[in-house]
C-alpha cells in the first residue's frame, strides 16, 4: 500500500491520459492499467476555451482519482496560474508540478520549479513535482513542502528508459521516508521494473502506452512489470557476485552455509 | 418519398448525392447561407485510409478504401491520384519506422526517388513512405461540384433558413448537422482542429506530404493558385475561437521543416473547426425518430462520408421497399 498526501493507494501505476488514438483507447488502457490515478493537461486540453468539456467529463467518468498537471508551462507564474484553474475545474488539490526549463529537452526549469512548489503548498495545494535526479534540488523541494518526488529517468517522451541507476539509487537511499514515482522517460516494462527494483515507490506513464500499437495490452504489461519489480524489491534480491557459487550442493559433501 | 437532408458540408451532400442516385428525392436544408459552413470547409481533403490507419480503427480503413472512388464517380476530374507521401526529418527519422509498422499499403523511398516524385524536395528527406493508392481531393471544390451537380438534378436547396421546412412533406429526415449535434447527441464531443493557408509560387507539390514529428505531425496539401493548406492541430475542447499563438507558431515551424520557402509563403487564411467525434473516434449512423442521423466524422469527413452516405441510402431504401410491399407501413411513414 502506498500513501500520498494521506491517500491510500493500491496500483503503483500512475497513468497520463494524453495522445491515446481515442479516448475509447484512453478508458481501455485505464482499465487495464489497474491505475487508480491518471494525470491529466489543463493548458493543451483546454486551450484557453470555454470548457475542455467533454474530454473532462470522459477524464471524471474513468472513476479514478485525477492528478492534474501544468504540462506545458515555462515559467512560474503560469505554472501558478494553471494550478488554480486545475483545482477549480477537478476539485482537488493534488497538481503535478511542471515547469519546462529547455524546449528542446523538456528539462524541468528546477530554480522555478522550487519557487512556484513554494508558493503553491503555501495556498494547500498538493505538490507533486516533476524534478531531476539531482539531489540538492530534490532537499529544496522537501523543505518547499513537497511530500512526494517526480524524478525524472530520461527526457519526457524519449522512451530512453533509466540513464543514471546510480543518480536513481542515490535518491531513494536519500529520501527513505518520501514517496518517489519515476516519471518521464519511461519506453518499455523492463524499465519500469527495474527502477521498481530500486525501491522506487511507483512510475508515471504516458507515451509509453498512448504511443503503443495496442495500448491496452501494453497498460496491462506495465502494470505486470511494475508489480513485479516491487515484488522482487520487497523479496530482497541478490547482488551479483563474482564469482560462481553453485545452487546444488556437490554430492557427498554437505552443504551448511 | 421525399427525404429532407439536415445540413450542407460534406456528410449532407454526399447522403444527398447517394440518395438522388438512388432514384430518391431530397431537399437539402442549411441554418448557413452557403454550402459547407462548418468543418467540412476546412478539412484536409485527403483521401488517405491507409496513413489514418496509424492512428485510427481497422473499421476506417475498411470503410475508406472505396472513398476515392466514390469521389471519382461523384465528380470526374476532381480526385487526384498520386498518393501519400510521409516524411521526417534526419532525427526524427525512426517515427518512419514505427509509422511504417503501424500502417500497410507504403513502400520504402530513398532521397532519389524522393526527388522523382517531388522535386521541390529533391536533398531534404533521405528516405520516405511513400503510399502510392492515396488521393485527395479539394474540399470546397468537392462540396461545391456536389452542390451544382444536385442543383443540375432539381435538387431544392434552403439555405439560410432559420425556419425549417414543413416536415409534413418528407417520408423521412436525415440529419447531417456536424458539430451542432453535439450538445443534443449523448458521447459526441467536439475536437478543435485547426489549420491555415500559406501561398507561394517557390515551391510545388503534387501530393499530400505529411511530416512526422514527436511533438507536432502536420500534413501540407497542395491545393491550385500556389496555395497549400497545412493542417492540423487535435485539441480536446469545442471551443471555435481563432487560432492560438501556439498552434499558429507550430505549425508554421513544421510547414518550415518541411521546405524553408514555405518561410516566404504569404499566410493567406487560417481556419477552426469543431469535429464532432464519439469516444471511440469512429462516425455512426444512428437511428432517429424521423429517420437517421449520421454524426461523428471526426477528422475523417471526406473519408468516411461515401460510406456513411451509402448506408443511410441502403436503409433507406429497404424501408421505401418494405412500404411498397406493405400499404400500411407505407401510410406510417407518410404521417
Amino acid at each position: 500500500m502506498l500513501e500520498l498526501y494521506g491517500t491510500r493507494i493500491t496500483s503503483r501505476l500512475l497513468l497520463g491520459t494524453a495522445r491515446y488514438p481515442s479516448p475509447a483507447v484512453l478508458a481501455d488502457a485505464v482499465r487495464r492499467s489497474g491505475s487508480e490515478i491518471v494525470t491529466v493537461s489543463l493548458r493543451r486540453e483546454t486551450a484557453g476555451g470555454k470548457n475542455g468539456g467533454a474530454f473532462f467529463e470522459l477524464i471524471r467518468e474513468l472513476g479514478v482519482r485525477v492528478l492534474p498537471n501544468t504540462a506545458g508551462c515555462h515559467s512560474v507564474s503560469e505554472a501558478v496560474l494553471t494550478a488554480k484553474m486545475a483545482r477549480e475545474v477537478f476539485s482537488t488539490n493534488w497538481i503535478k508540478l511542471e515547469i519546462i526549463g529547455h524546449h528542446d529537452t523538456l528539462q524541468p526549469d528546477v530554480f522555478g520549479l522550487v519557487e512556484a512548489a513554494r508558493i503553491l503548498t503555501g495556498e494547500d495545494f498538493e505538490v507533486f513535482p516533476y524534478t531531476t535526479d539531482d539531489l540538492v534540488v530534490a532537499e529544496r523541494l522537501v523543505d518547499a513542502g513537497c511530500q512526494v518526488l517526480m524524478p525524472w529517468c530520461a527526457p519526457i517522451g524519449s522512451a530512453m528508459g533509466p540513464q543514471n541507476l546510480p543518480a536513481l539509487r542515490a535518491m531513494r537511499a536519500h529520501f527513505p521516508g518520501v514517496p518517489l514515482i519515476v516519471d518521464a522517460g519511461i519506453g518499455r516494462p523492463s524499465h519500469a521494473a527495474a527502477v521498481m527494483e530500486l525501491g522506487y515507490d511507483a512510475v508515471l506513464l504516458n507515451t509509453a502506452v498512448a504511443g503503443a500499437a495496442d495500448p491496452g495490452s501494453m497498460a496491462a504489461a506495465f502494470a505486470a512489470a511494475i508489480e513485479a519489480g516491487n515484488a522482487a524489491y520487497r523479496a530482497g534480491m541478490l547482488e551479483p557476485r563474482d564469482m560462481a557459487i553453485p545452487s546444488t550442493p556437490v554430492i557427498g559433501k554437505a552443504v551448511f552455509s | 418519398m421525399t427525404v429532407l437532408i439536415k445540413g450542407a458540408g460534406v456528410a449532407g451532400l454526399a447522403a444527398a448525392f447517394e440518395l438522388n442516385r438512388r432514384g430518391i428525392a431530397v431537399e437539402v436544408v442549411d441554418a448557413a447561407e452557403t454550402i459547407g459552413a462548418g468543418a467540412s470547409t476546412y478539412a484536409g481533403g485527403m483521401l488517405a485510409p491507409f496513413c489514418e490507419r496509424e492512428a485510427a480503427d481497422e473499421a476506417v480503413l475498411r470503410l475508406g478504401l472505396s472513398s476515392a472512388d466514390w469521389w471519382e464517380q461523384a465528380l470526374p476530374g476532381e480526385v487526384i491520384r498520386r498518393g501519400t507521401l510521409v516524411v521526417a526529418a534526419g532525427r526524427d527519422s525512426r517515427e518512419l519506422d514505427r509509422f511504417a509498422a503501424r500502417t500497410r499499403g507504403h513502400e520504402w523511398v530513398g532521397g532519389n526517388r524522393i526527388a522523382e516524385l517531388e522535386p521541390d524536395l529533391a536533398g531534404r528527406f533521405d528516405r520516405a513512405l511513400f503510399f502510392r493508392e492515396e488521393a485527395h481531393l479539394d474540399p470546397r471544390k468537392a462540396m461545391a461540384g456536389l452542390y451544382a451537380a444536385l442543383l443540375g438534378r432539381g435538387v431544392r436547396f434552403h439555405l439560410g433558413r432559420g425556419d425549417e421546412p414543413t416536415k409534413t412533406r418528407y417520408t423521412a429526415v436525415v440529419e447531417c448537422t456536424g458539430a451542432a449535434a453535439i450538445a443534443s447527441t449523448p458521447g459526441l464531443r467536439g475536437v478543435r482542429g485547426e489549420m491555415l493557408f500559406l501561398e507561394t509560387s517557390e515551391i510545388s507539390l503534387s501530393r499530400p506530404v505529411r511530416l512526422l514529428h514527436p511533438r507536432h505531425p502536420l500534413y501540407v496539401v497542395p491545393r491550385e493558385d500556389h496555395r497549400f493548406m497545412i493542417g492540423a492541430t487535435m485539441i480536446e475542447t469545442d471551443d471555435e475561437g481563432p487560432i492560438t499563438a501556439r498552434s499558429l507558431m507550430e505549425l508554421l515551424n513544421a510547414a518550415y521543416a518541411v521546405h524553408p520557402a514555405f518561410g516566404e509563403a504569404r499566410l493567406v487564411e487560417t481556419g477552426v473547426g469543431i469535429r464532432p467525434a464519439f469516444a471511440d473516434n469512429l462516425p455512426r449512423v444512428l437511428e432517429r425518430e424521423e429517420g437517421f442521423a449520421i454524426a461523428g466524422m471526426y477528422r475523417h469527413g471526406f473519408l468516411l462520408a461515401p460510406a456513411m452516405a451509402r448506408q443511410v441510402a441502403e436503409r433507406l431504401c429497404a424501408e421505401a421497399a418494405a412500404a411498397e410491399l406493405n400499404p400500411s407501413l407505407r401510410q406510417e411513414a407518410i404521417q
